[in-house]
């Protein structure tokens, strides 16, 4: 169908109009701080605390605007007869924003979490050297970052909170087993005073479960023990350890 | 005695209307097209939502210097500006905004012939402008307004004169004592044939090609300063409300409306004419500029004929209800 003549300048009215409706989009910076996105790169702040001087990001920094000045300090020996360790102190750490251009690599490689973005942007200077932002400006606007925001509803967990979890769980599980094994060992010991005339039959019914570990141990107290060997101790004492260090190891 | 009183107190109106008028016109522009553009527009001057920004404008351009370039003709130079504001200002003497003869700066009898003859007059201000500044883009600008002047203004007469003839009369209060509701579909074309010349005659947008600025700097105001370059606004401005102020009484019925049309006649004539520059600011932000000949296109294949037949349409109804 061939479009009615005048239609496009019908619709450039509306679109005039319904913009002119709608708010507008102008931010009146001065009287209303603006909203900055999350991620917002204002200016880097600095956590001195977390700085060990390893230079990383002074060496990637693509534009060289990163100035750190160090020396090394000794630490007297912890225990008499000890070696002194030595330890780097940072003297000077400064970044020339008037170079710096909000790359964010520095950010990136710190190993430490010693640099960060915060979304502080109002630090115009009228002369280009005041740009030079010395340690105690850089850690006044550690102050100013903001929490990580949060995850996406659907985002996977984070990995920190994933590997404790996990370790939540496993020492749990390890404990749980050790329980068990306490508890048949209690009932080892019962079983064994009542029937003091089948001393061969009791020890390898309450063996089983030891050898044969995780579910109910009446279960395995009600199976005849058909394969089991006649002595179910020297079995059951290395097959619980094993299980428990692999355990181990898939937490580490 | 009473009769001097009566002239001045219609003159000092009369003139505080057409200095207050444009400049309200102006800040709407300011404002609605900044937000047809998801802007705000001046914000800070007077303190409230910017309402002073052209007063502040005004105070500008009368510290600037006045600029006239050395190879200039000094004297068209320095009068065009005037020639291009104060015919509006003319014009805004005789057009009624209510009924009866105390509404009207000056009722005369050829109403009509007098606005349009003078509307065509404040055109020379430009071409004025473009020829007395010795410099090439404002000859262009000049020759591009009269090329402008030239194609539009026949179709804005014969509109006009399609009014006349169903009216029997080219007084304007005698057009608006005759208006009839039904005349509104009636000459519904010649109104916008005459509102679409008119807008092309004050070289608004989209029928700015005299100062496309992109080509030609600024046309024929091109070496223009200060409160001569704002006289030039000032009488487009001035045009504008012009423009709508006759719209409206050769076409919208003026005064008439659906009911209180004996106290609050001016009203309705106040109201129509906004409604109008709000439409003239709209298209202004809403079109792009029409190219040279696009422009001369659509004049003479387009709204010459619909004038034409307008004119015939007025005739033939003008006749059967005889």
């Amino acid at each position: 169908m061939a479009p009615i003549p005048g239609s496009g300048l019908a619709k450039g009215l509306a679109v005039t109009l319904r913009t002119m409706t709608r708010k507008s989009v102008t931010e009146q910076y001065p009287d209303a701080q603006p909203e900055l996105a999350p991620r917002t790169r204002g200016v880097i702040g600095l956590f001195e605390e977390n700085c060990t001087v390893c230079m990383l990001c002074a060496r990637e920094c693509p534009d060289w605007c990163i100035y750190i000045d160090s020396h090394k300090e000794t630490v007297p020996a912890a225990t008499p007869g000890g070696r002194e360790r030595s330890r780097n102190v940072l003297d000077r750490f400064a970044i020339d924003f008037s170079l710096c251009m909000y790359c964010g690599i520095c950010i990136e490689v710190c190993p430490f979490d010693a640099l960060f973005w915060s979304p502080e942007f109002e630090y115009a200077e009228t002369d280009i050297h005041e740009l030079t932002h010395e340690r105690d400006k850089l850690r006044e606007w550690m102050w100013t970052v903001p929490e990580p925001p949060a995850l996406d509803p659907g985002a996977e967990e984070p990995k920190e909170l994933a590997a404790a979890r996990k370790a939540a769980e496993k020492l749990a599980a390890a404990e749980q087993l050790a329980a068990e094994e306490r508890a048949a060992a209690e009932r080892h010991a019962a079983a064994d005073r009542p029937a003091p005339e089948e001393p061969a039959a009791g020890r390898s019914a309450t063996g089983q479960p030891a050898a044969g570990d995780r579910p109910d141990g009446t279960r395995g107290d009600g199976k005849p023990a058909a394969g089991g060997p006649p002595a179910g101790e020297p079995p059951a004492g290395p097959g619980s350890p094993d299980e428990r260090s692999s355990g181990e190891g898939g937490t580490a | 005695m009473t009769d001097v009183l009566d002239v001045a107190l219609r003159l000092v109106v009369v003139f505080a209307l057409f200095l207050v008028l444009p400049l309200l016109v102006g800040q709407t522009e300011h404002k609605v097209m900044a937000h047809m553009q998801g802007r705000l527009g001046p914000m800070y001057a007077g303190g409230f939502h910017g309402w002073a920004q052209l007063v502040a404008d005004g105070v500008k351009f009368a510290q600037k210097e006045d600029v006239v370039p050395a190879d200039a003709d000094r004297r068209v130079f320095q009068l065009a500006p005037a020639v291009a504001l104060l015919p509006y200002l003319l014009v805004l003497l005789v057009i009624p905004v209510g009924p009866g003869e105390g509404a009207v700066g000056q009722a005369v009898d050829a109403g009509i012939f007098f606005a349009l003859a003078v509307m065509g007059v404040s055109v020379l201000g430009s071409l004025m402008a473009g020829w007395a500044s010795a410099n090439k883009f404002s000859l262009l600008g000049g020759l591009r307004t009269a090329a402008q002047l030239l194609a539009y203004e026949l179709p804005m007469l014969l509109a006009a004169a399609s009014v006349a003839m169903a009216a029997g009369t080219v007084s304007l209060t005698g057009i608006l004592d005759a208006f009839e509701w039904w005349w509104l579909p009636w000459q519904i074309t010649g109104a916008l044939v005459f509102f679409v010349s008119g807008l092309a005659e004050l070289q608004r947008p989209p029928f700015d090609m005299p100062v496309a600025d992109s080509e030609i700097i600024f046309g024929a105001y091109t070496e223009y300063t200060g409160l001569r370059f704002a006289l030039f606004l000032l009488a487009e401005y001035a045009g504008i409300v012009v423009l709508c102020g006759l719209t409206t009484v050769l076409f919208l019925g003026g005064w008439h409306g659906p009911w209180g049309t004996e106290g609050l006649g001016w009203v309705w004539t106040l109201l129509k004419t906004a409604v109008l520059a709000f439409v003239v600011i709209w298209l202004r932000v809403s079109y792009p500029r029409l190219r040279e000949d696009q422009l001369q296109k659509l004049a003479w294949t387009t709204l010459v004929p619909l004038a034409l037949a307008q004119i015939a349409l007025t005739g033939i109804v003008k006749v059967v209800i005889q």
